[in-house]
């Protein structure tokens, strides 16, 4: 039990550290830095000119379903480049295997990408 | 319980053949769909329903229903197929089957014919599948994250109603806290077990547990206790009821609580056995809790979703009595309601799809009055269903409670069954102002009486279930007793 949750202590020290660091960090520039306050400092601006509308604008709902396809593209190239790396490795029994794992993850991703094309989902206008 | 693994794939294949087979079938009909449009809606919906029937036969087939077979194990144990999870996996499928056949007429009247309807309810039959089957923390996640997903469009499926949207946007926010809640539980049972496979923590925990574990165990109980929407985990359920589209809600009142609670007995019985002690008082708690609020809860209500959410915390309550009771006659009885339950509420379901005036469909539980004359068929068989669900004899409900409490009685379990004979007379109130309203109150406005041939023969069939209970009993009790004995 404790040697199960040693080989877990790099995390716990890594947490410690992180909050501590991002703490003082934090609190630092609260005592030691220079301190003017200015209206202008906090009011927003657009390349040097006065703001022309509100930052908060309507934004098309195209742009997330954009980001959204490429999430998924994202994760499906997570599973392909450990696969890759280590499936030259691989004894040839399991290399098959493992061939064929990949073949239908893409089978079914592919079937998902078909699906998005004939819905339109990657067409601009 | 499970025999030793076999490492072969084709093994493995054949035991999660049915759960393979939907998913090919769903992948075929979502690119068949998206290349006919939504004109194909109905083809793919029938579709569906012909591929559900199928999968419900492998299911039947793949399982070995002897008395003291063991449970096949594929994936290294991550998946189980045993009595138990597939009794409920007929139930589900039965749930899912139908509920796309009540769809149909409904989304043509509403305009909401979109093929990636009934997609979406197959893949979350198949979510409910795997979560049933599911015998490792990773595959069970695995599971209730694609019901989940599926769920929640599924939610908001009228996209242009401010309801639908609300309800989806709601059942989302809350039912990834939940999602958060298990996860929490299972890292940190995973973290002192040092295992993901239920049998192994199984062991793990019968020599004693520690602290941590005792919390991964609350936590994971808080986030079963929200899919099942018991106490103090019910908040979403009128809310999502009430604004999904009418037939949205009627699976959801079925097939996901069904599945909810395999995985809640499979996880607590199973996994957790040895520790009944420790989370027996939660589970009485939540049984408690939901019966009382799903009792008083409904008693204020005008909208007939809002109260069949109330009345599905109620029956919750009741079904977690069973499971309180901890034992395999406690199991038994309620994989007994949950099959009573299905039928009787899908049936009371069909009566809320009939309430269509010609402006369109209504809610209000005073728009049922004068049904008796209008439409006296219907009415009748809401009666049935009403008194089924209040638990009045000699319908289905009746039995269902009755074997809840003697498990409960067996198991010396006596508070909690007053308590819920108690709060079944409360619920009792609200199930026959229904009936009041339909038999003895003016008439209002008649509803449209075209439900369609489909509707009417689930209603019939349900109603006849409901009230010719006696009939099926010894072959279901058989059934759901055989299926118990795989947990014990």
């Amino acid at each position: 039990m404790t040697d199960l949750l040693i080989t877990y202590l790099p995390i716990l020290m890594f947490i410690a550290i992180a909050g501590i660091l991002g703490i003082v960090l934090m609190g630092l520039p609260m005592i030691i830095a220079p301190s003017q306050p200015d209206p202008e400092k906090l009011s927003a601006y657009e390349c040097g000119f006065n703001a022309f509308e509100d930052a908060r604008m309507k934004f098309d709902v195209r742009f997330y379903l954009v980001s959204i396809l490429f999430i998924v593209v994202d994760l499906d190239l997570m599973f392909l480049f450990p696969f890759a790396v280590a499936y030259l490795d691989l004894p040839r029994e399991e290399a098959l295997f493992a061939f064929w794992s990949m073949m239908v993850f893409l089978g079914v991703f592919f079937i998902g990408y078909l699906y998005e094309f004939r819905k339109g989902a990657l067409e601009w206008e | 319980m499970t025999e030793a693994p076999d490492v072969s794939i084709t093994y493995d294949l054949a035991v999660m053949l049915p759960e393979i087979f939907l998913a090919l079938g769903i992948m075929a009909l979502l690119i068949f769909g998206v290349f006919r449009g939504d004109r194909a809606t109905g083809f793919v919906s029938s579709l569906g329903v012909v591929l559900l029937v199928a999968v419900g036969y492998f299911v039947y087939q793949v399982t070995d229903w002897g008395a003291d077979a063991d449970a096949r194990a594929a994936f290294g144990g991550s998946i189980v197929v045993d009595r138990f999870g597939s009794f409920l996996k007929l139930l589900v499928l039965t749930g899912g089957a139908l509920a796309l056949i009540m769809s149909q007429r409904y989304l043509r009247t509403e305009r909401m014919a979109r093929f990636e309807y009934p997609i979406l309810i197959l893949f979350a039959l198949l979510g409910m599948m795997m979560m049933i089957s599911a015998h490792d923390l990773i595959a069970l996640y695995v599971g209730i994250e694609l019901q989940s997903l599926s769920l929640y469009v599924l939610a908001a499926f009228n996209r242009d109603s401010q309801r639908a949207s609300e309800a989806g946007l709601k059942y989302f926010v809350l039912s990834a806290l939940s999602s958060g809640l298990l996860l929490y539980g299972a890292s940190l049972v995973y973290g002192f077990s040092g295992s993901t496979d239920f049998a192994v923590i199984s062991t793990v925990v019968a020599e004693g547990a520690p602290i941590g574990l005792l919390v991964g165990l609350v936590f994971m109980a808080a986030g079963l206790s929200f899919k099942v929407s018991a106490v103090p985990f019910h908040m979403w359920t009128p809310d999502v009821y009430e604004g999904a589209p009418t037939p949205v809600t009627a699976f959801f009142a079925v097939a996901p609580k069904i599945a909810a609670f395999a995985i809640f007995i499979r996880v607590m019985i199973e996994m957790f056995g040895p520790l009944v002690e420790q989370w027996q008082p939660i589970i009485i708690f939540i049984s408690i809790g939901s019966m009382a609020v799903g009792a008083f809860g409904a008693i204020g209500q005008n909208n007939i979703k809002r109260l069949m959410a109330y009345s599905t915390i109620g029956h919750m309550g009741y079904a977690l009595i069973g499971l309180a009771a901890a034992s395999e006659a406690g199991v038994r009885s309620v994989l007994l309601y949950l099959a009573i339950y299905l039928a009787t509420n899908l049936g009371a379901f069909v009566c809320i799809l009939a309430m269509r005036l010609k402006e369109g469909m209504v809610e209000n539980v005073s728009a049922l009055s004068g049904l008796s004359r209008s439409q006296p068929f219907v009415a009748a068989a809401l009666a049935i269903f009403m008194f089924s669900l209040a638990g009045i004899p000699p319908f289905a409900g009746f039995f269902a409670k009755l074997f809840v409490f003697s498990a409960a009685l067996q198991a010396g379990l006596l508070p909690l069954a007053i308590i819920g004979v108690l709060t079944s007379v409360v619920g009792t109130f609200y199930y026959l102002r229904i009936v009041k309203i339909m038999y003895f109150d003016e008439p209002a406005e008649a509803f449209d009486p075209k439900i369609g041939a489909a509707l009417r023969l689930i209603l019939a069939g349900s109603a006849a279930f409901t009230t010719l209970f006696l009939v099926f009993a010894l072959p279901i009790q058989a059934a759901a007793a055989r299926a118990a004995s795989a947990l014990f």
